[in-house]
């Protein structure tokens, strides 16, 4: 009974949100509003036994991908008035797509239900933790994938990195290389001066 | 723990914040980061539906695929971002009607 009243709340919240997000005027808002979609949109993971998920979830989409955005936001001087002039002249059209879609996927989900059960049983009670038993499955059968993953967070890391810096022309950094290079014969002269001569340097 | 919400439930709620996603990248059309956050909310869509069937169908590689799916809208979302603050700095907007550089 709770779990039915939660899973309505989580997904309605989780609804009203993204509906937020799309139309709400000001982007700070709208990132918020991701937020909260995220935060519920994790109950809803909480609600089927994936509790790593959620936390993760959690983890990754507010704690960096939302603070992200509202670093971006915020940086960035625009005028998001007028960006949304077109908003009014797309709407009919878009509101058309996204009924088809929804329409084609309701039918599906329809469908699916009505087709003979892939595997009709529930999930038998969990003898392992969640975590315990998905860690068991990353580390072993998944090795490979997993680390590709850190790969690609390495390389969107560096990307974003080399993309947004900016050398300043300004500034006299230290030529560490140069300096390494440097040895005792290119810079060291010993020389023996004639009495009463003097230097030529 | 016993289930009592059915599939069909969080594959409707799925479908939906689907669909709000893709509503979103035509409505704001001009707004590119309104853009990427309807991008993220198709992608929670998805991680949505490889949870449920994961946990509806007793198998936890959608969990791990729900995993890698989350990595990969984290890396898009850095770099989405990188080339978004780049493109503010050389055209002084984010309309997507200013890309026009490459004639597409």
């Amino acid at each position: 009974m709770i779990a039915t009243i939660a899973f309505y709340l989580f997904a309605t919240l989780t609804i009203a949100s993204a509906l937020a997000v799309i139309f709400a005027r000001n982007p700070v808002h709208s990132v918020l509003w991701l937020i909260v979609s995220f935060f519920n949109a994790a109950g809803l993971m909480l609600l089927v036994g994936a509790e790593f998920i959620a936390m993760l979830l959690v983890i990754v989409y507010v704690g960096a991908v939302a603070v992200l955005f509202l670093f971006v936001v915020m940086m960035l001087d625009i005028d998001f008035a007028s960006l949304r002039t077109g908003f009014t002249r797309n709407l009919p059209f878009g509101v058309i797509i996204a009924l088809v879609l929804l329409g084609e996927m309701i039918v599906a989900v329809f469908a699916h239900q009505e087709g003979p059960m892939v595997a009709g049983h529930a999930i038998p009670a969990a003898r392992v933790p969640n975590i315990v038993a998905l860690g068991t499955l990353l580390y072993t059968r998944y090795l490979f994938a997993f680390e590709i993953a850190g790969l690609i967070l390495l390389v969107a890391m560096i990307g974003a990195i080399v993309l947004t810096h900016r050398g300043r022309g300004d500034t006299r950094t230290p030529k560490v290389w140069k300096q390494l290079r440097r040895r005792p014969g290119d810079a060291v002269r010993l020389a023996e001066p004639g009495v009463g001569e003097g230097m030529k340097l | 723990m016993p289930i009592m919400i059915g599939l069909g439930a969080y594959l409707t709620v799925a479908a939906v914040v689907f669909t709000i996603g893709v509503l979103g990248i035509f409505l704001n059309r001009r707004n590119v980061i309104l853009m990427l956050m309807a991008i993220e909310l198709i992608l929670l869509a998805v991680n949505i539906n490889l949870v449920a069937f994961s946990a509806y169908l007793g198998d936890l590689t959608g969990q791990v695929l729900a995993m890698f799916v989350l990595t990969v809208a984290a890396a898009e979302a850095a770099i989405g971002l990188a080339i978004l603050v780049i493109f503010f700095r050389r055209r002084g907007t984010i309309a997507v009607d200013a890309a026009d550089r490459m004639r597409g």
